[in-house]
């Protein structure tokens, strides 16, 4: 078996005599997201540079295949309901099923939650419960109290589990509020399983098409962290309210943040 | 179609040619959230064996979408050689499947019946295929195309280097390329997705990679996926590109939604074939994938697979120098796990290489689908069996900008010397020149991308 030397980093290169530029190897290293300059044994990759990759992958597998725990859901008062979806393999496979609710679910979210309201908060676990439990409890507060600033009004905070971006449509149109907002756990990728992403709707309705959608994405400790996710959420909200459109029908200037 | 056509097997009916092709399928979510797959086992395979006594010329009458309809469906059928048709319009799906897998059937018996086929009855004949027939049947097959080298002769396994970056920072996408390239990957194309779909970045890139390709000689090919309107507004403005790019659906509603149609295609290839930087002649690269049509509520009541196949006899007419089917990146409810997406692999190189069209892979899975980097090595080795054109390649398996994961430069050392295969021809001189690769296996200074500063 042949080897090609390693020094003792984590990710495993080269040893420094071995190569023909150091410096140039270590800017590569450093200045890059990709997994450069890793080496390898024979044509395979070293063990610990697999190990670690599998690592990664690991934890946004677990992202996607966990839920919220009720415990959570519990420490901040929201209302939880289900959509039409049972389980987490019929969630993945029938994005239809995760953007209705039952009718039984529909009265009761019109005895526990408040009607008309400007904005409803929905917050679904999507494809990361994990960037629910890292982001929520600091951007759900701020969020609040930015539209309370901006004198919004906010409807009673609902929960949903196994849903997609457009069960705000379902939720929003039963409670009649002018807004929603949806806060929903972004498909992990390796680097990150936190990232979450807030897509919002003016009037919304069943069937809304996506481009009548806005989004602010990337929300998590390394990218947009919550409590500044909360300002900006709030002033597109505003906007939208102010000009009663969301998505593309939105003046130039309030779709900043929505490539992310 | 309609009532007319009612095909049945068992205690099975289907009303149309277009339910028969759907309910044939190998489960797919895709299929299931269209509402078009079978119900059972048992009507699954009773689809298939009503499928498998229909004949070509029955598939070649009912095209899943009407002539009349679609642009798809007459590049499709107008580009059927008749006289080569009139021999086997007699055949049954199961006499082709038979045929194929004849051992006196080679290469050389294929291409004397390809230019009779349409894309219908390829898909209608990969639906009653075992996974080993697919493979079987795909190693006979030999499709070369050049541009400024030669890929998919005998012997060889080619690579796309694909070094995205999030930032479309082109240093990094260059860092990628010296690494990738230190493993001897890079023959297929260099080729990058942006970020930003602009001209500006589109050229960036594009001068980047071609000067790099210049200064250190290397036989192959560069290529920026943007929208393909971005890379005729950026080659028309003089950037340095080898290859135009883009994505197709199977269906002319699919198209539009992809912002393109066959008026483009035909623009944009001729503006490659005069304003392209490679020596060609087949200047095209375009990218698929299973679920497509579905995902833009364009699949006109037609299964996944079949769709796939007519992507193919679209790509067909503007004889690309590459294709990849983008097989495990749409997600769960189009592929659900490594076995669909596995079959879903070997069916569309299978469908490629039999429209002959240069056909390679790009073997991935997004986090929320139940598969690995292990189902994807699976896929790798049972398609370099088969003989696919390329692979994807991206470091580590981890693409940084798309978030998901492919084959790795590793990877295709490895495939390389599990087969025994080589680089293509001119890249594989290239490599022995830097003294990267010799002899089927990496040298000792291959995997440091220092050797290209």
């Amino acid at each position: 078996m042949t080897m090609t030397p390693i020094d003792d980093t984590p990710t495993g290169r080269n040893e420094a005599g071995d190569s023909p530029d150091e410096n140039g190897l270590e800017r590569i290293v450093s200045r890059n997201p990709s997994r450069l300059g890793v080496g390898r044994a024979g044509p395979r990759p070293r063990t610990e540079t697999m190990l670690t990759f599998q690592a990664d992958h690991g934890r946004a597998r677990d992202a996607v295949l966990t839920t919220v725990s009720d415990a959570f859901v519990e420490d901040l008062d929201l209302v939880k309901v289900r959509t039409l979806v049972e389980d987490k393999d019929q969630y993945l496979a029938r994005p239809d099923l995760g953007a209705e609710i039952p009718e039984e679910t529909v009265e009761y979210l019109h005895t526990q939650c408040q009607q008309h309201p400007d904005v409803q908060v929905i917050i679904t676990d999507g494809l990361s419960s994990t960037a629910i439990e890292a982001n929520i409890p600091d951007l759900l507060p701020a969020l609040i109290d930015e539209l309370d600033e901006r004198g919004l009004s906010v409807g009673t905070p609902v929960f949903v589990e196994f849903g997609r971006v457009d069960v705000m449509d379902a939720i929003g149109e039963e409670l009649d509020a002018e807004c929603c907002v949806n806060l929903i756990g972004e498909r992990p990728g390796l680097r990150t399983a936190e990232s979450l992403s807030a897509y919002m709707v003016y009037g919304p309705k069943r069937g809304a098409p996506t481009a009548k959608k806005s989004v602010i994405s990337n929300i998590h400790a390394g990218g947009l962290p919550p409590v500044e996710a909360g300002a900006k959420i709030a002033d597109m909200l505003a906007a939208m309210v102010e000009q009663e459109a969301s998505g593309l029908d939105l003046s130039e200037g309030d779709r900043e943040f929505q490539k992310g | 179609m309609g009532t007319a056509n009612t095909l049945s097997a068992g205690d099975y009916t289907f009303e149309s040619i277009q339910t028969l092709l759907a309910k044939a399928n190998e489960p797919k979510t895709g299929d299931e959230l269209a509402n078009l797959a079978a119900d059972s086992d048992a009507e699954r395979v009773a689809a298939k064996r009503a499928l498998s006594q229909t004949t070509l010329e029955r598939l070649r009458e009912n095209p899943v979408v009407p002539y009349d309809e679609d642009e798809v469906t007459r590049v499709i059928q107008d580009a059927v050689r008749e006289p080569i048709y009139e021999r086997i319009r007699d055949w049954t799906v199961a006499d082709l499947r038979e045929f194929l897998v004849d051992s006196s059937t080679t290469d050389r018996e294929v291409r004397a019946i390809r230019s009779g086929l349409t894309s219908e009855m390829i898909a209608a004949v990969t639906k009653i295929m075992s996974n080993m027939d697919l493979v079987l049947v795909t190693s006979k097959m030999e499709v070369t195309a050049r541009c400024n080298n030669t890929i998919g002769t005998e012997g060889t396994l080619s690579f796309r280097l694909q070094p995205n970056d999030p930032a479309d920072d082109v240093d990094r996408i260059l860092d990628s390329t010296r690494e990738g390239l230190s493993y001897g990957v890079g023959d297929a194309v260099i080729g990058i997705n942006p970020v930003e779909d602009n001209v500006g970045t589109t050229t960036r890139i594009l001068e980047g990679t071609h000067e790099f390709i210049e200064e250190w000689g290397i036989p192959t090919q560069n290529c920026c996926l943007a929208h393909v309107t971005t890379q005729m507004n950026a080659i028309r403005d003089g950037a340095p590109a080898d290859l135009i790019f883009q994505s197709l659906a199977g269906t002319q509603v699919g198209n539009d939604e992809f912002g393109i149609d066959v008026e483009l295609l035909d623009e944009a290839h001729d503006l490659a074939e005069r304003r392209c930087t490679s020596s060609g002649p087949n200047v095209m690269y375009f990218e698929t994938g299973q679920g497509a049509e579905l995902s833009g509520d364009a699949h006109e009541g037609v299964d996944q697979l079949t769709l796939e196949a007519r992507c193919y006899g679209l790509a067909k007419r503007y004889d690309p120098f590459i294709v990849n089917t983008v097989v495990g990146f749409i997600g769960p409810e189009y592929l659900y796990d490594g076995r669909q997406v596995i079959r879903a692999g070997l069916e569309d190189v299978f469908m490629g290489q039999l429209h002959g069209i240069s056909m390679g892979i790009d073997a991935c899975y997004t986090n929320h689908i139940d598969a690995d980097q292990n189902d994807i090595e699976n896929l790798a080795v049972l398609l370099s069996a088969a003989g696919a054109n390329y692979f994807i390649t991206v470091p580590m398996g981890d693409d940084v900008m798309l978030n998901y994961q492919s084959n790795s430069y590793h990877d295709a050392a490895a495939l390389w010397e599990i087969f025994d295969l080589g680089p293509a021809p001119e890249f594989r001189t290239w490599l022995e020149e830097m003294d990267i690769w010799h002899d089927g296996t990496l040298t000792d200074r291959a995997g440091d991308p220092t050797i290209f500063t």
